[in-house]
């Protein structure tokens, strides 16, 4: 039951305010998304206590002759996801109190709606219903960006759209090729989880194939993955920063967990045979994104590209199939989530205080606020996974996990932490350090609601560093039942 | 059957309502029989009306109630959105060859007979060429009667050659006798047997617009009166692919190797062709028409998956269902938006609507979201069963080509979706519409995410 309170809390929320009007919006969608995350925790408490409770799960029949069920579930890996969705989603709201946004109640209604389709895409236990959230995901973040974005919006959130659309709907072919076959002993099909992954196991090396692709690249799409993330750079930069929080914090997090929950054990033969080329596109992905990041002159960009060299090695990692490479993804998937929306913040905050995110422009904020430079420094620490911040433990068991599958395309990969330095770190250099150089670029003090959501990023960053194991345990519990799939 | 004969009656008495001057009562007594037209069908739903009736020349059964459940119901919603196209002058007129024009469409998902399917195509065919030329001053509308009334006859005639040769063949009328003899003589049918069958299906192919036989479609969709377009679009339609049905998965089901092949080329011609032109183009009227084009090759993908049984009719029905409700609520946009741009229905005439009336921006956002097959909409459940009908089939290319072309899709309906939500608008005022309007919009975008939500009700419904 609490499982099905998590989805049907940030819908109703939504509803209602899109139907408010008002100052106090955005009070109370931030109030919904705290009681969302508090239900999150009691979510995971229940866990802890007992992982067969029933409350973790909900069953319902959807269209019964179809064998379409309502099945949401908690796991290990869900319950990570749906904590990272319902952390990020209050400060991501919180993160737009000093920006006044037209039709708020729109704005903030379709970030709740969006919230209930991406924790349904993260519990969903049925095929059918995962399309379904995949799908409905899609919707409010389109009006987001379209209705709040940049200067070229309607062009460039119509790409991301036809794109992510395409994708989709290969996927749901890939998937109902797999429900055709499923119920060959009962003669009943089913959408379940589980009667899917044994009916794409039955399949032969070239049908699991046909499956693999057509599922990989909705998630490729998503990610995105080398060479399918032509719309990401310009999506990213042209949606409001809260859109573009919810695209790398969360929405990303979709095609990494789609992978490991909907790919891996669906087509094990497929992967044995064409695992090769997809950890060759994320590699090549990696180094490819990073070597652009390094001469971006606009800072929300320059992060955009970091997200695909990130993603590449989670992806990598994960397609590796080993233990480490999944578990690591996993740990990525939450550290990357929480600090690119930091970064995404620190973008905002750069524009919003100066009028420009222009590398080569900004100069010596640290002189003007020691403050910031601090948050700043932790943040863009953990983004390039320094040992002790968050992002540490999930690089490390990723780029070991990945050296199991291949001594070379580790070395590749391992690239990253190079490359990410330099560009993190030079970007740091020019924008915090050193002298001003454009004197009519003021930089006053933080805002009070930035300078909250900077602070718990920070600490989340550090405290997780320090001590990953509760995070750790539970990844690596859910990693190991997807490898009890994988054999 | 009693629907049938309501809908006759009602037509007999608009006729009379001009000389008997009870003109004032005739609109809500339309409604009011085609509420009871809908009510008797469930009373003869399973009921022994299955057993022939007119000797052997209509049979009402389940799959035939269904159908002309989903016609009366879309009658019923076109009728609220016409109410001012009958508040002109030849009103009696309009409504008598509305009303048979429906019953032309109820005979067609019923026909057990080539004579009555023949009579049902006239009955619905001849009214619509009127009221298609119904803007008696308007070049553009004339123009769609004429070229609707050449190509529809041209049609007309196929099918009746057609007929003559399938009866040479077989020496019978009857839809189950041709499908006996069909099983019986497998082997040694004539050549011009398969002639007739083609010649039916090029017929059938004209009458749903599928390409290459749609040149007639576009022009007459955008000459003719809004509202007259909108019936063309859903209950012509329906109609059409009710008989269409019957014909090529009942009756001509056992020859499917001759017909399969021609109909998957048409099937990806008309995906092809329907979705690039409808990008092109200016007019949003114009573009549903082309759009109408890839739905009827969605449908026609359904009947090409032959050996499905049941579960094709019902994705049929469930198509032409959400089909039909997303349409008549576009329609209606486009209706009151053209009128407001005196007749023109550009793509820029809805620029800025979300500020000028934000329920209908909305509704139509979701009638473009359901045609264009997203979730939650009852468009993309249509658009799932004709995927999961036809996978594993030997024509999964034609899935695939169906993807692709879907994509092209979403950018012409979201093209208006962009319009309405992020163009300035050229005029600030508001648009007031008719509050039975209103409650059309809201009942059909209700329809369109309930439909989408409890998709079992239509699935399920012949058990």
């Amino acid at each position: 039951m609490l499982v099905g309170l998590l989805i049907i809390v940030p819908l109703i929320a939504g509803l209602l305010v899109f139907g408010t009007k008002g100052k106090a919006i955005r009070n109370i969608a931030l109030g919904f998304s705290l009681v969302e995350f508090a239900l999150s925790l009691v979510a995971l408490l229940q866990y802890k206590h007992n992982p067969a409770s029933s409350d973790l799960v909900l069953n319902c029949t959807w269209v019964e002759s179809l064998g379409i069920h309502f099945a949401v579930g908690l796991d290990a890996l869900s319950l990570l996801l749906v904590l990272l969705t319902t952390f990020l989603i209050p400060l991501i709201i919180l993160s737009s109190f000093k920006i006044e946004y037209e039709k708020p109640n729109s704005f903030y209604g379709l970030i709740l709606i969006m919230q209930m389709a991406l924790v349904g895409v993260f519990t969903a236990n049925d095929g059918f219903l995962f399309y379904v959230f995949w799908e409905l995901a899609l919707i409010p973040i389109y009006f987001i960006c379209l209705l709040w974005g940049g200067e070229n919006r309607g062009a460039i959130t119509f790409k991301f759209f036809v794109y992510t659309l395409l994708g989709s709907l290969f996927m749901l072919v890939g998937l109902i090729y797999v429900y055709s076959h499923t119920g060959f002993e009962t003669g009943i099909k089913s959408w379940a989880i589980a009667d899917l992954y044994q009916a794409g196991r039955s399949l032969d090396v070239n049908q699991q194939s046909f499956v693999f692709w057509c599922i990989f690249l909705a998630f490729g799409i998503k990610m995105p993955i080398f060479p399918l993330h032509t719309w990401q750079p310009d999506t990213y930069v042209n949606a409001p920063t809260q859109g573009t929080m919810l695209l790398s914090g969360i929405m990303l997090k979709m095609g990494t967990f789609g992978l490991i929950k909907w790919l891996l054990p669906l087509t094990p033969l497929a992967m044995e045979k064409w695992g090769g080329v997809a950890i060759g596109l994320s590699v090549f992905g990696i180094i490819y994104a990073s070597c652009i990041a390094i001469v971006q002159k606009d800072y929300k960009r320059l992060i955009a590209y970091s997200s695909i060299a990130h993603v590449g090695l989670i992806a990598a990692g994960i397609l590796s199939c080993t233990q480490q490479g999944i578990q690591g993804g996993v740990m990525q998937m939450l550290a990357h989530g929480v600090n690119v929306v930091g970064l995404f913040l620190i973008a905002d905050i750069l524009l919003r205080h100066t009028g420009t995110r222009d590398i080569d422009k900004l100069g010596g904020i640290r002189s003007m606020n020691g403050n910031f430079a601090v948050l700043f420094l932790i943040i863009m620490l953990g983004s390039v996974a320094l040992p002790l911040t968050n992002g540490f433990v999930g690089e490390f068991l990723l780029i070991n996990g990945v050296y199991q599958y291949s001594a070379i395309a580790a070395a590749f990969a391992g690239l990253t932490v190079i490359l990410g330095a330099v560009y993190m770190l030079r970007s740091y250099q020019s924008i915090m350090l050193g002298e001003r150089k454009d004197s009519s670029i003021a930089f006053g003090s933080l805002a009070g609601s930035d300078k909250l959501v900077l602070y718990i990023i920070c600490f989340v960053i550090v405290a997780f560093g320090v001590y990953p194991a509760p995070l750790n345990d539970l990844a690596e519990e859910g990693t190991k039942m997807i490898m009890q799939n994988l054999k | 059957m009693k629907g049938l004969l309501i809908i006759s009656g009602l037509g007999i008495l608009a006729m009379l309502a001009e000389i008997f001057k009870f003109k004032k009562v005739l609109y809500p007594l339309v409604l009011i029989g085609i509420l009871a037209a809908y009510a008797l069908g469930f009373t003869e739903w399973n009921s022994n009306y299955n057993i022939e009736m007119f000797s052997n020349m209509i049979r009402f059964d389940n799959v035939a109630l269904a159908f002309s459940g989903v016609i009366l119901a879309t009658a019923f919603f076109w009728f609220i959105l016409a109410n001012d196209y009958f508040e002109k002058d030849h009103l009696t007129d309009h409504f008598a060859l509305v009303l048979f024009a429906l019953v032309g469409a109820l005979m067609l998902t019923a026909f057990s007979n080539m004579t009555t399917l023949f009579l049902g195509i006239e009955i619905l065919s001849i009214p619509m060429y009127v009221l298609a030329a119904s803007r008696k001053r308007d070049l553009a509308s004339n123009e769609a009667g004429f070229k609707y009334l050449i190509m529809g006859s041209f049609a007309s005639g196929f099918l009746l050659f057609g007929i003559a040769l399938i009866y040479g063949a077989t020496g019978s009328f009857d839809l189950m006798a041709i499908r006996a003899y069909i099983s019986h003589n497998g082997a040694d049918l004539p050549a011009f047997f398969y002639a007739g069958v083609l010649l039916i299906l090029v017929a059938m192919l004209f009458k749903v617009s599928a390409a290459p036989f749609h040149f007639w479609a576009p022009d007459v969709y955008e000459g003719s009166p809004t509202v007259i377009t909108a019936l063309m679009s859903t209950i012509v339609k329906t109609a059409a692919f009710a008989a269409f049905m019957r014909l090529f998965l009942v009756t001509f089901g056992g020859v499917n190797e001759t017909w399969g092949i021609v109909l998957a080329v048409v099937i990806a011609l008309s995906l092809v062709v329907s979705n690039i032109t409808a990008a092109t183009q200016q007019s949003v009227k114009r573009m549903l028409a082309y759009s109408s084009i890839s739905h009827a090759a969605f449908m026609l993908m359904a009947i090409l998956a032959n050996n499905r049984g049941m579960a094709s009719v019902s994705a049929i029905l469930y198509y032409s269902l959400a089909y039909s409700i997303g349409s008549i609520a576009a329609f209606t946009v486009v209706y009151h938006v053209s009128k407001q741009e005196s007749g023109s229905s550009n793509i820029e005439a809805f620029n800025g609507l979300a500020k000028r009336h934000p329920l209908m921006a909305v509704c139509m956002t979701v009638a473009m979201l359901s045609l264009a097959g997203i979730p939650v909409t009852s468009g993309f459940f249509a658009k799932y069963f004709v995927f999961s009908l036809l996978i594993g089939t030997s024509y999964n290319w034609l899935i695939i080509l169906a993807i692709l072309t879907s994509a092209v899709g979403v950018y012409y309906y979201f093209k208006v979706i962009i319009a309405m939500y992020f163009k300035a608008p050229a005029k600030e005022d508001g648009i007031t519409i008719d509050s039975s309007h209103v409650v059309l919009l809201l009942l059909t975008t209700l329809f369109t995410i309930a439909l989408g939500l409890v998709p079992n009700f239509v699935i399920e419904i012949f058990g």
